[in-house]
């Protein structure tokens, strides 16, 4: 089987990967985007130290269940707030979005 | 050190795919495009779920990514149609978190090597289980009421709860 280390190497590149997108995108759907990644990124180290270190505890899979639920509703309410700030504001940037900036 | 089997091969198909499709999601100018990237990604990631045994995911990772998460984010950029193709990606602070996101990955690349082949480079021999946990023993973990089954029904309640707000926050208001 592939070693561990490459699935935890693959996991890393894309948390990174969706951290820059987080930071630096300035269209919000494309910052949903990379936390999406970065959420999957985590999937994929939990499913695989489950599989490696203890495959007979359902604790990986379970906690994956568990992300799957919190994505579907993080981007259900993420996009519902992008759609309304757009109907207000007609921009979706996220530094357009500053009503509550001190 | 690495045997060149149908299992590797699978597998550096899949992490070209996520992390591909990674690159295309935080590059491409076109959202629309950038979404189609999210999903090569995520198919990657279903693809590697396989190749951990962990077949209910890699379906449920299908379904509600692609199926449901992907298509709503399509959604969401054809309702935004001004905002499709910026002229400008990125914002002032995008060197800083280039810096910032490439230091992360090398810090996470030593945590993950260093104690593979070790101080002294002695390669550690990690011996991998046959015996796995099928979906039936995941569906009994999930009800049983000594594992899952609080978090379960709280996340069914959250679902509940973000389906309902969704609905509120994008309303007109009239």
């Amino acid at each position: 089987m592939v070693p561990l280390w490459a699935y935890l190497l693959v996991a890393a590149g894309l948390f990174c990967l969706g951290a820059y997108g987080v930071l630096s995108r300035r269209n919000a759907i494309a910052v949903l985007m990379g936390i999406e990644l970065m959420l999957n990124a985590v999937n994929i180290n939990l499913v695989a130290f489950w599989r490696y270190l203890s495959p007979l505890n359902m604790a990986g899979q379970a906690f994956t269940a568990f992300i799957f639920v919190i994505a579907a509703a993080e981007a259900a309410v993420g996009l519902a707030i992008i759609i309304s700030v757009y109907r207000s504001r007609q921009s979706v940037i996220v530094e357009d979005v500053d009503i509550m900036k001190w | 050190m690495i045997e060149l089997n149908v299992q590797t091969i699978a597998f550096l198909v899949f992490a070209l795919f996520i992390l591909g499709g990674g690159l295309g999601v935080v590059t491409t100018r076109n959202l629309i495009h950038a979404t189609l990237y999210l999903i090569l990604s995520l198919f990657g990631v279903a693809g590697f779920f396989v190749l951990l045994s962990a077949p209910f995911l890699a379906a449920v990772q299908v379904l509600v990514y692609i199926g449901a998460i992907a298509i709503l984010i399509i959604f969401a950029v054809m309702l935004t149609r001004s905002m499709t193709q910026l002229r400008q990606v990125y914002n002032h602070q995008w060197t800083a978190s280039a810096v910032v996101s490439g230091l992360l990955f090398a810090l996470l690349v030593v945590g993950v090597i260093l104690p593979v082949w070790g101080i002294n480079g002695a390669q550690a021999v990690e011996t991998v289980s046959e015996v796995v946990a099928d979906t039936v023993d995941l569906g009994k973990a999930l009800v049983d009421r000594n594992q899952y089954v609080l978090p379960f029904e709280v996340a069914s309640l959250l679902l509940t709860a973000a389906m309902i707000g969704a609905i509120v926050i994008a309303r007109d208001d009239e």
